[in-house]
């Protein structure tokens, strides 16, 4: 039978035979389980059918836990039914697996397996999550590679079938659900084969029916719970034979077979790996090359894990053994071991204690994590275990991957161990995203596995911020099956895509010897070399490189790409590796790009084609001299004046080289100093705006929509500008209170991104030419040092003092409050982080900060490093992520804390009022902390109340000293986007907003799950595309506003800052001086949305000005004035929605692939808002 | 009454032809010109520039930001297709030639040659009788010179007349050094009509927002007296059919359209402002003052106005320029210059 030949990813595999194999899927966004959902979306969308005929049910759910009870429901009553998931999705699925197994129900769940959170999060892969459901009686089968994917997929769904126990089908998380690899796609026909029809007719006949009727799901009593829950040992028992049997069936047909337990190695091994997972492949080249060398080394794969079969496993051992060494992706600390190794010690000493065992002597058993959070594991480190064992007292509990220096668990690798046969070709590409290298990487191993006989693969590493990313392809291609399931440490071709990445990174320290070195550069091959850095030159030289230079850039711009030099740089590998003959490549590239961009319109097949005939002309060798020349030094990673910590820690992990930090290096409890992204300059902006203080009116619109707060203004005395630097402009403050003092507005050069929406937002055109503002884009380049000068002087000039005459309550004055939210790795032009920073600027410095999991943690957590900072008194958002689903709870607890010990302390004074002083005592217990000066005091006399017991005392005055803090107004804000607020958290949200207590919870509104790209939620509005509503979403977004407002004594607020900058202050404003719950909803524009960057603040005034997005304020405080609380602070719809949403994507995309349901939807949705507006209207009429 | 004329070697019922206006999106509206008497429709624009930039802007959002951050690698689901190319274009030429039974005339408004001749071919594919090439180009460029410019359109006429079979229109801009040679070397290229003129939407200011806003005026009679004379002056001196638009409004503009030398005229303001019946009513007073006048044919009138056919040649020159500005300095109402 013939089969296609594919590259495609393991969460594209998975989602191939799930799709084909089912009839309901529920569905819920995680990473990097996320795709896999969404492959099986846009199937069903685009009508795609399962091996029966019909187009599978896709639903998307409100969380995992939710969707984990669908897929309940929906087994129950006899559907073939699956998700997918990982990392805390799965865990929010333990408590129906539990059910779905106890009830002997045929399933696959499938996993990228993905760390569960600790002491931090991780989006990346180990066995943390799956080892977390180990306990639910759900089989386990794990796959090592993406072929792997396909086949146990399949093997899965028809086992079950067979035995009645729901499988959980893992595979790692990014190495393999990521990886691309050229493997052999099951045909219909396979899978219709391997299936059993009356197996299937089973499983519906288990269901329940009202036309037979029987109950299951019982409350049982001591009497019988016990013998029910054994009374399905016989399926446990006969699943692994099951399991056996449909892999020797999947042989017989695609003639690749597979066992319980799969070893490889030396027949006569004496020591032995067992693993699973993808590192198994890693143990396996390992143990390839070394028994070719003589070595009695082997590796034995688990595959099927749950229901572990001691008598599979023996049976598979060789019964030469004498070490055996598990290895897991995991760790559970205080237990004896790891999983794996309990297991294998368990089953070696009851096969010796029950005689069954074929070992001859038995085995020494050591027990080692790796790759944990998808750390790498290599061929070195599997050697480094190999070794260990063969080591008289080899280390137990040992560690591999890293060094512990602290409690010494770790092997010593040697790194220069390298298995990688020579005719693999190698090749690694630095990009950014924004270059668009992956995409063409991904291209270039399409049409080399699928139109060559080579194998291939691809993998992909991102780095953690959404602008300015760094991106590293790792491309292999040979005459064999690729095992090597690590990022290529031994290149024979780097391509550098990006110029200035020779000065930040190494990008040479994987090149080989005689590797081939293509680089993206400014400077043509005569003199390129004179603009090297010395540590790249000498690199050249000593590894012999041949060296090839394009100005790609200039080849993108003549040919209509922009800054897309993707093809470009395609075209010069396959023309310099000779992958293929150059005409075919040519022919191949071409034909690849009519395939991936032909649906959006000849012109850009045809730009592209443009740019790949220009390359060839504009690529050049460069003759490399024999001796380094460059005086250019790489430059520091952060500044000289940076803290310890940064200096030891944060900029090793910046250079790319955290993973040579021993454990000694980094927090025992995931606590990390704020404020580091002021360390890390990363110059990602071409342009940036530059001030014209002749023409700025001083109104802060550009300080505030500044996304990464890198526009700064003070105002100060003349006599602190002394020294300042020759360049560094200011100008009279226009304030009639300060009109003695300067201004000055300064960009921080080399944090900005370059968005512009600060040139968008000045409402200021200068008089002789109306085009330009009073700041306005400009190269960054020749401005980087001057302006790195300029503002260096300016941190130094003083703060506004919150004490002045000055009002906070507009945003003329905010624009003098230091933001303490800078800085982030959020994307040029974000439409959350404005909100961020005013609420940092207004309470940062009382802050205690919840935030949900998603965009706002990524950027807002994520290291390197982190943007949440401190004042100059050391005072700042005091911030934590707990998890997606928990956020209102969380935030609560801190709210619990504050009142708790906040009561507590006040007893305390008033306990201890003769020990303090009864003046400070009354004092601080009558504080009026309403306004900032008000604030300030009380922070004066609890400095004194802690200067008056720092002497000890007793018990009572020690804890009043501990807590004295609390004694000042704290600020709990509970942050998050949609997803959580609308879909996942709002459980907990709305208990939280029931509960009357005094929090803040802010919404950033992007209308879909952001961070994970772009998935639908509740808040998703009628009409627009988004992922999981291909289709455009058919129903109208939830008014979560309106539901909060129900409760009476919630303020509630609907703001957009591009709309109305003064309206969103005053919300939040009034938000927290409120003492009960209040929510703001926050307009979000984002890049999901599709949409010119530049002009987010004009789509969110179109979003109002059109009815969409009314801006009102609920205050129930209001009500004792008798007032109405509701107030509606925006026009009447006044702009056509159309005119509105037809400058999105998510809305244009519908009209130009389905433009009859576009047309329907957008009536509808104008329907709607007419009829929201007119609701709204009513509402605020009321008289109370 | 015999109101027939020919067209581009078409043969049609009278001289009132449906302009390119964005009317004929509407495939109602298509039937409704036939039902009111069109003679044939010119469809909206196919606007090159249009389609290329659509296509370049849905490439950039779909591909803005992906591939760059590992928990989101795209933002947007993958639509099975895109309707970005000319293919709604293409398939509503298709559905007016099934729906009527007049002429259906593609426009195409391009700015490559490349592109030309790649959407003239499909328009051609899809049915239409006849192709009006729009040439809207500003020549902006100060290092552009006259020369370039007329290389340019005519290199265009050339190319198109070359790759399709069906005749060809020229709309082109009244905005020439010497227009009538360039409609002499338009015709020389090949084009089998000539189409008086394009009218160019001129920006406006917006003194409160200091912003150049675009402006779209419709237009009115007293535009027709520029290609009236232009056809006066070329008919009779090319090897072209002239066509008016710009300006026809009334049943007495008609007449002047066909007195000049015009095979046909073109309407879209007057449709647009008042209705498609117009053109009923415009050819019913056409007739009856035809009838009055004792005329037997639109033919008959044909050119009978023309700089070749007039007493007065010169009327069409300078000498008429002297004498209107002579009359209205006796004339204190102004009220012969309107």
């Amino acid at each position: 039978m013939s089969r296609s030949q594919v590259m495609i990813d393991g969460n594209e595999a998975a989602a191939y035979i799930a799709h084909k194999t089912n009839e309901v899927i529920a569905i819920y966004p995680i990473t990097p389980s996320s795709p896999m959902g969404e492959f099986a979306d846009e199937w069903s969308a685009h009508g795609g059918k399962n091996i029966w005929g019909t187009v599978p049910l896709v639903i998307e759910m409100q969380s995992e836990g939710g969707a984990a009870g669908a897929v309940h429901g929906a087994l129950q009553t006899g559907s073939l039914t699956t998700t997918f998931t990982a990392s805390q999705g799965l865990l929010l699925m333990i408590p129906n697996m539990y059910k779905i197994a106890g009830e002997l129900t045929s399933t696959v769940f499938h996993i990228a397996a993905r760390t569960v959170a600790t002491h931090a999060l991780s989006i990346y892969g180990d066995h943390s999550d799956v080892m977390a459901a180990r306990t639910t009686g759900w089989a386990m089968l794990f796959s090592n590679s993406v072929q792997e994917v396909m086949d146990f997929a399949l093997i899965a769904q028809a086992s079950t079938l067979a035995a009645r126990v729901p499988f959980l089908h893992a595979f790692d998380g990014f190495r393999t659900s990521h990886e691309v690899m050229k493997i052999e796609k099951l045909s219909d026909a396979d899978i219709q084969a391997m299936i059993d029809e009356e197996l299937v007719r089973a499983h519906r006949q288990r269901a329940l029916s009202p036309d037979r009727p029987f109950i299951r799901g019982t409350a049982q009593n001591p009497d019988v719970f016990f013998q029910g829950r054994e009374a399905a040992n016989s399926y446990y028992l006969a699943a692994p034979e099951i399991v056996q049997k449909t892999m020797d069936k999947c042989a017989g047909l695609v003639g690749r077979q597979y066992h319980l337990f799969d070893y490889v190695g030396a027949p006569d091994a004496e020591r032995v790996i067992v693993m699973m997972g993808s590192g198994s492949e890693v143990a396996e080249e390992t143990v390839d090359y070394l028994a070719k060398r003589g070595e009695k080394v082997g590796v034995l794969k688990v595959r099927l894990y749950r229901p572990f079969s001691i008598g599979h496993f023996l049976a598979a051992l060789p019964k030469t053994v004498k070490v055996i060494a598990t290895l897991d992706r995991t760790k559970e600390p205080g237990a004896v071991g790891e999983p794996l190794y309990q297991d294998v010690v368990t089953t070696i000493g009851e096969g010796f204690a029950n005689g069954t065992t074929p070992l001859a002597v038995f085995p020494k058993i050591i027990g080692g994590r790796y790759g944990l959070s998808s750390k790498e594991f290599t061929p070195s480190m599997a050697k480094a275990v190999f070794d260990e064992m063969a080591k008289p007292q080899p280390k137990n509990h040992f560690t591999v991957g890293i060094v512990d220096d602290v409690t010494h668990t770790s092997l010593d690798c040697n790194p220069d161990f390298d298995t990688e046969a020579n005719d693999v070709v190698r090749a690694v590409f630095d990009g950014l995203g924004a270059d668009g290298t992956v995409g063409a990487n991904k291209n270039s191993i399409k049409i080399i596995g699928e139109e060559t006989p080579n194998y291939a693969q691809g993998f992909f590493f991102y780095d953690s911020k959404k602008s300015g990313t760094v991106t590293i392809s790792h491309l292999r291609f040979g005459p064999r099956s690729i095992r090597s399931t690590y990022q290529i440490q031994q290149a024979n071709f780097v391509g550098v895509h990006q110029f200035g990445f020779l000065e930040r990174y190494d990008v040479l320290g994987a090149a080989q010897k005689g590797a081939t070195f293509l680089l993206n550069s400014p400077y043509g091959p005569a003199e390129v070399w004179d603009h090297l850095p010395r540590p790249v030159q000498e690199q050249i030289i000593a590894k012999k490189l041949k060296f090839y230079v394009i100005d790609a850039y200039t080849v993108a711009r003549n040919t209509g790409m922009g800054v897309r030099i993707n093809t470009i740089m395609q075209t010069c590998f396959f023309a310099i590796s000779g992958i293929l003959p150059r005409d075919e490549a040519i022919a191949q590239i071409k034909y690849a790009i009519r395939k991936t961009y032909g649906k959006r319109g000849e012109a850009v097949v045809q730009k592209n084609f443009a740019a790949v005939d220009e390359t060839l002309a504009h690529l050049h060798e460069v003759k490399v001299p024999s001796q380094a020349t460059s005086t250019i030094g790489l430059p520091l990673v952060v500044p000289a004046e940076a803290p310890e910590f940064v200096q030891n820690v944060t900029a090793k992990i910046i250079a790319g080289k955290g993973d040579l930090l021993p454990v000694s290096a980094l927090p025992v409890d995931g606590t990390y100093p704020s404020g580091t992204t002021q360390w890390e300059k990363r110059n990602i902006a071409q342009e940036i705006p530059v001030w014209d203080p002749n023409i700025c009116i001083q109104c802060g619109k550009c300080v505030l929509v500044c996304p990464h707060a890198v526009i700064r203004a003070k105002v100060y005395d003349e006599g602190a500008s002394a020294g300042a630097p020759a360049t560094f402009k200011s100008t009279a403050a226009r304030w009639k209170e300060l009109s003695s003092l300067k201004y000055a507005l300064q960009v921080a050069a080399e944090d900005c991104t370059g968005c512009a929406l600060c040139v968008e937002v000045c409402p200021v055109k200068d008089k002789t030419q109306v085009g330009r503002k009073a700041i306005n884009m400009a190269p960054q380049l020749p401005l980087r040092e001057q302006e790195r000068v300029n503002w260096n002087f300016f941190l130094g000039l003083p703060e506004v003092s919150r004490t002045d005459s000055l009002k906070f309550n507009n945003v003329k004055n905010i624009q003098l409050l230091r933001p303490l939210f800078e800085f982030s790795g959020a994307c040029a032009g974000c439409g959350e982080t404005p909100y961020l920073k005013l609420l940092s600027q207004l309470f940062g410095e009382r802050a205690l900060i919840a935030n949900a999991t998603g965009c706002t943690s990524i950027y807002g957590g994520n290291l390197p490093t982190t943007p949440w900072a401190f004042n100059q008194d050391g005072r700042g958002p005091a911030w934590s992520n707990s998890l997606f689903e928990d956020n209102a709870e969380f935030g609560l607890g801190m709210r619990l804390t504050v009142d708790k010990q906040g009561q507590y302390a006040r007893e305390l004074v008033r306990r201890l009022r003769d020990t303090i002083g009864a003046e400070l005592a009354d004092a601080l217990l009558a504080a009026n902390q309403s306004d900032e000066a008000g604030i300030i005091a009380q922070r004066q006399r609890v400095a004194e109340l802690r200067a008056r017991l720092a002497n000890g005392g007793d018990p009572a005055a020690r804890d009043l000293w501990a807590l004295a803090e609390m004694l000042v107004n704290k600020s709990v804000w509970i942050v998050g986007g949609d997803g959580w607020a609308y879909d996942i958290g709002y459980g907990g949200l709305d208990h939280v907003l029931a509960s009357g207590r005094n929090v803040n919870v802010l919404v950033l509104d992007t209308e879909v799950y952001s961070n994970t790209g772009g998935q639908s939620s509740k808040a998703t509005p009628l009409g627009a595309v988004a992922k999981f509503a291909a289709g455009g979403k058919p129903t109208a977004k939830k008014d979560l506003g309106m539901m909060a407002m129900n409760y009476g004594n919630v303020y509630v607020a609907a703001v957009a800052m591009g709309a109305s900058d003064a309206h969103t202050v005053r919300a939040f404003l009034e938000a927290e001086a409120y003492d009960g719950p209040s929510l703001l909803i926050a307009y979000s524009h984002c890049i999901n949305h599709g949409i010119d960057m530049t002009k987010g603040m004009q789509q969110q005034r179109l979003a109002v000005e059109s009815g969409y997005w009314p801006l009102y304020r609920y205050n129930p405080a209001l009500r004792a004035e008798g007032k109405n609380p509701l107030q509606l602070d925006s026009k009447a719809p006044a702009v056509p929605l159309r005119d509105y949403a037809y400058n999105e994507t998510r809305y244009r995309m519908l009209e130009q692939s389905d433009p009859e349901t576009a047309a329907r939807l957008l009536a509808e949705a104008q329907e709607a808002v007419n009829a929201r507006w007119h609701k709204y209207e009513q509402l605020a009429k009321i008289e109370s | 009454m015999d109101l027939t004329t020919t067209y581009m070697g078409m043969t049609l019922k009278n001289p009132v032809v449906a302009s390119a206006s964005p009317l004929s999106e509407s495939l109602d509206n298509i039937r409704k010109m036939e039902d009111a008497g069109a003679a044939a429709v010119v469809m909206y624009s196919l606007f090159e520039e249009q389609i290329t930039l659509e296509s370049n802007l849905l490439d950039h959002y779909l591909s803005y930001g992906t591939e760059s951050f590992a928990e989101a690698l795209t933002y947007f689901p993958n639509m099975a297709t895109y309707k970005v190319g000319p293919e709604e274009y293409l398939n509503q030429i298709r559905r007016a030639k099934a729906a009527v039974g007049i002429p259906i005339i593609g426009s195409l408004n391009g700015v490559s040659t490349g592109g030309w001749i790649r959407y003239a071919r499909k328009i051609e594919e899809a049915g239409a009788d006849a192709l009006e090439l729009n040439i809207y180009y500003i020549p902006s460029d100060v290092k552009t010179t006259s020369v370039e410019v007329e290389e340019m359109h005519l290199e265009v006429v050339r190319d198109i007349k070359a790759s399709i079979s069906i005749p060809v229109a020229v709309k082109l801009s009244p905005f020439f050094s010497a227009t009538a040679n360039m409609a002499y070397r338009l015709a020389g290229a090949g084009a089998n009509a000539l189409v008086l003129f394009n009218r160019f939407y001129q920006p406006d200011f917006d003194l409160e927002k200091l912003e150049v806003v675009p402006f779209l005026v419709l237009s009115n009679s007293s535009e027709l007296r520029l290609p009236l004379r232009w056809a006066a002056i070329l008919y009779g001196r090319v090897q072209a059919d002239l066509a008016i638009t710009s300006g026809v409004h009334t049943y007495e503009d008609v007449l002047k359209c066909m007195m000049a030398g015009a095979k046909v005229l073109m309407m879209a303001s007057e449709l647009l402002r008042n209705g498609i019946h117009r053109i009923d009513q415009i050819l019913e007073d056409m007739t009856w003052w035809m009838e009055e006048h004792e005329y037997e044919s639109v033919t008959q009138m044909q050119g009978s106005m023309s700089q070749k056919h007039v007493a007065e040649p010169a009327a069409f020159e300078r000498a008429n320029y002297m004498k209107i500005l002579q009359s209205w300095r006796s004339d204190p109402t102004g009220q012969l210059i309107k």
